[in-house]
């Protein structure tokens, strides 16, 4: 019989590092984007066939450009973190997974950026 | 030193494994959540920036959608966004701890494949 308690004798025989703090983060926005796709959905719904004044004062409007920015943001950083799993599990080329991986950061912070820029650009009416 | 040629369990794809609907809805997934990335977000952030820049540029989106190419984007980004999120919240459900029995996630699986199809239907229906 083994004198070390369970965790010692857990440490140092897994793979496991900070894989708890990228699920979660996977989930949180996954139900934060609940909410903001269905909003989302509406969205569509309602400036379909819009002319080009009728959608930005939608998306001027203070709380429609606030849900818009929270949006963008939680979609690429789940698309992010997402994707970066796709990779590590797919792609087995250490010089090509690490270049896919910088790319996919590169291209969602980006884009959350951009996307940042614009909404305000519409909402402050510049 | 070389790796030792140690069996592993066959990849998904191939002669080994019976396609089941728990295995196909898994990886397709992955495939719509890798299509709303590539595609999906880049077709919003295009939309938000053609508000932002003015009529011209607005005009020129609403072409693209109206183009065949942009039609065939727009209809897939629908299906895969309604797919996506219903089946999102099937694995919500599961890292919940509930419904994990095979019964239940099959039920959860056809009841996924008709909610998309009928989202998808009311989105293409408005938007094209």
């Amino acid at each position: 019989m083994s004198m070390s308690n369970p965790l010692a004798r857990a440490r140092g025989m897994g793979s496991a590092k900070g894989g708890v703090q990228h699920w979660l983060a996977q989930r949180v926005t996954a139900v934060f984007l609940i909410f903001l796709v269905a909003w989302l959905v509406y969205a569509m719904i309602v400036l379909s066939g819009a002319d080009f004044a009728t959608a930005r004062a939608f998306i001027a409007s203070p709380v429609n450009a606030a849900l818009l920015i929270v949006l963008v943001i939680a979609l690429l950083y789940h698309a992010m973190l997402g994707l970066q799993v796709v990779i590590e599990d797919y792609v087995h080329h250490p010089a090509t997974e690490i270049t896919l991986q910088l790319l996919v950061r590169a291209g969602a912070f980006l884009g959350m950026a951009l996307g940042v820029v614009y909404i305000l650009k519409i909402a402050l009416g510049a | 030193m070389k790796a030792k040629q140690r069996p592993l369990s066959p990849f998904m794809i191939g002669p080994y494994y019976k396609p089941q609907l728990t295995s196909l809805m898994s990886i397709a997934h992955r495939a719509s959540g890798v299509f709303l990335s590539v595609i999906g977000a880049p077709l919003l952030l295009w939309w938000i920036i053609a508000v932002s820049k003015g009529p011209e540029a607005y005009q020129a989106l609403l072409g693209f959608y109206g183009s065949w190419a942009g039609r065939v984007l727009l209809a897939a980004s629908m299906l895969a966004l309604s797919y996506h999120l219903f089946n999102g919240i099937r694995h919500l459900v599961w890292d919940s701890g509930r419904a994990l029995e095979i019964r239940s996630a099959y039920t959860a699986g056809w009841l996924v494949l008709i909610a998309s199809a009928v989202l998808t239907a009311v989105l293409l229906g408005v938007l094209l």
